[in-house]
């Protein structure tokens, strides 16, 4: 039952930094109608940064200012490349997307090299006890925090004028440039939201139970694709549930692995893409995506 | 207020569907473009509103100026903020966004507060039931509400001058009529009106000037009053027989009987 329980709490918090990624995954497939593949370079710049920068500015400083130049990245690569191709097939973009990626991945498993740099989390080492129940304090806090960040999220994408105006643009966007939306600007604010979740979710990622910044927290968001397009890939919701399912799944299927041994040690690594595939087999377009992208 | 030149528009480089057109849009009227299916009529009003590249259209040549501002290098944004706003073409609400949001998103190009709200009184006194049904999803309206849905969210920009395209697309000769009244309503409160329209009925109803536009040229244009006298467009837009116009449809290979409520 206590490692249940563990299991638990550990998979939920791991499948809120999934959320964190997969939500900014969606709203840029929302709002610039591009499948963007540069997530886990991102993730791994902002992990990258806070851990150089902590060095020579302190760790607080050095979260603001990763978290900025993270969504600085994604806000240069909307304007600069994506922006320009706008109505170019999304196949095209979706490619320009994995280029850019593998740019600035090799750009930074350079500066990276063999090292693992480390993140001096302040809670570090420290684990939390509730009841039976142990998580490491870095899994505690990023819950929590994620969970503040999607609900702000939630509100904002429910009642603010960027919200309104994302989703108009997101349903038809023709007609929200006739009602004076500006599509370019939605769609650059879509990818710096991107960036500051992706940076965040790297904060935590890179703590423990995990070792480090490596060149291996990249696929860390390998994994939150799954959880994107499992929600259904334009469903903020769905991205929310698909996070935690994905992070679930992940943690039960490596603490059971004994139970489950006859898959195979490190199931744990491939059940999201079982999970996704699972789900796709029976609601192809997602748990909660809307069936028809296409409209004439 | 608004004057078009000489305007020609091509699609994809190679389709001329606007060759030459010149009209004039004056303050406080109501004016009607009619043509039949390909005439360019949705054409001329992404020329104006700056939707045309979206469509792969570009404007070859020719002006559009509102005042002494020249629209045609313009993106829809910016048209939206000088106070030229367009009902599309078959309602395209937001079917996923309630009612109220809905409106929210026709007033985003516009920065004062008080004006916005000062619209949104005025979108719901002229349709109320739109008030009633705020929360209701857009998608979830007749075709008529849809329709005043969309006029409604045009409105929320304050526009001078309001672009209508076929509003009476789809719907029922009564809510056509209703259709016409609230166009008429619009005017008498300050908006100029540019009707796209098929049914010329109730376009030529309620327009001050009209223009009919023909495989991308303006082939007649005038009082509207008097272009709904003149024999080519009883025959053509109204319906109303004349001299043998069946054998004339079959040597002119147009289409020559209309609906008419």
């Amino acid at each position: 039952m206590t490692q249940f329980l563990s299991l638990l709490l550990n998979g939920i918090s791991l499948g809120a930094l999934y959320a964190l990624i997969a939500l900014g995954f969606v709203i840029i497939f929302k709002a610039s109608e591009v499948v963007s593949f540069t997530h886990g370079s991102l993730l791994l710049l902002g992990a990258y940064s806070i851990a150089r920068l902590s060095d020579s500015v302190g760790f607080f400083p050095a979260v603001v200012l990763g978290t900025l130049i993270t969504a600085a990245a994604a806000f240069l690569i909307e304007r600069v490349i994506i922006n320009r191709l706008r109505g170019a097939p999304v196949i095209s973009l979706a490619i320009v997307t994995i280029g850019i990626d593998i740019i600035l991945l090799t750009e930074l498993i350079r500066r990276i090299g063999s090292d693992i740099l480390n993140v001096p989390h302040p809670w570090a080492g420290k684990s939390l006890t509730i009841g039976s129940v142990g998580i490491s304090q870095n899994r505690a806090i990023a819950t929590l925090v994620a969970a503040v960040l999607i609900i702000v999220f939630f509100v904002a994408f429910k009642y603010s004028s960027w919200g309104v105006a994302m989703r108009a643009s997101a349903e038809d966007g023709e007609t929200a440039a006739l009602m004076g939306i500006r599509l370019g600007r939605v769609s650059a604010l879509a990818w710096i939201i991107a960036g500051v979740l992706a940076a965040v979710a790297a904060l935590f990622l890179v703590g423990a139970p995990t070792p480090g910044v490596s060149a291996a927290a990249y696929t860390v968001a390998l994994r939150a694709f799954p959880a994107a397009i499992l929600g259904g890939l334009d469903s903020t919701g769905g991205a929310l549930v698909g996070g935690l399912l994905i992070g679930l799944a992940e943690s039960f299927a490596a603490g059971y692995q004994d139970q489950i041994l006859f898959l195979g040690r490190g199931f744990g690594d491939v059940v999201p893409y079982v999970v996704m595939i699972a789900v796709l087999l029976v609601r192809p377009s997602g748990l909660f995506g809307t069936k028809e992208l296409t409209r004439v | 207020m608004l004057s078009i030149d000489a305007l020609h528009v091509t699609y994809g480089g190679a389709v001329q569907a606007l060759r030459g057109v010149s009209m004039d849009i004056p303050d406080g009227k109501v004016v009607a473009v009619l043509g039949s299916n390909g005439a360019g009529k949705s054409t001329l009003l992404r020329a104006i509103s700056g939707t045309l590249r979206l469509q792969r259209g570009r404007i070859e040549s020719g002006s559009i100026r509102l005042g002494d501002t020249d629209l045609g290098s313009r993106d829809p944004a910016q048209t939206v903020r000088l106070g030229v706003v367009q009902v599309p073409e078959g309602r395209r609400i937001f079917g996923r966004l309630s009612v109220e949001e809905n409106l929210r998103a026709g007033g985003m190009g516009n920065k004062d507060k008080s004006a916005k709200a000062a619209a949104q009184a005025r979108v719901y006194d002229m349709f109320p039931v739109l008030r009633e049904r705020k929360d209701q999803r857009g998608g979830l309206l007749s075709g008529g509400e849809q329709q005043m849905l969309a006029i409604g969210r045009a409105l929320m920009a304050s526009p001078k001058l309001l672009l209508l395209d076929e509003p009476s697309l789809g719907l029922a000769p009564r809510i056509i009529g209703q259709i016409g009244e609230v166009i008429a309503e619009i005017n008498r409160q300050g908006t100029s009106v540019l009707l796209v329209e098929q049914n010329a009925t109730m376009a030529l109803g309620v327009a001050d000037l009209a223009y009919v536009l023909d495989v991308g040229e303006v082939s007649l244009s005038g009082d509207a009053a008097e272009l709904a006298r003149t024999d080519e467009v009883q025959r053509l837009y109204l319906g109303h027989d004349t001299d043998e116009p069946h054998e004339q449809a079959a040597a002119s290979g147009k289409t020559l009987s209309r609906w008419t409520p």
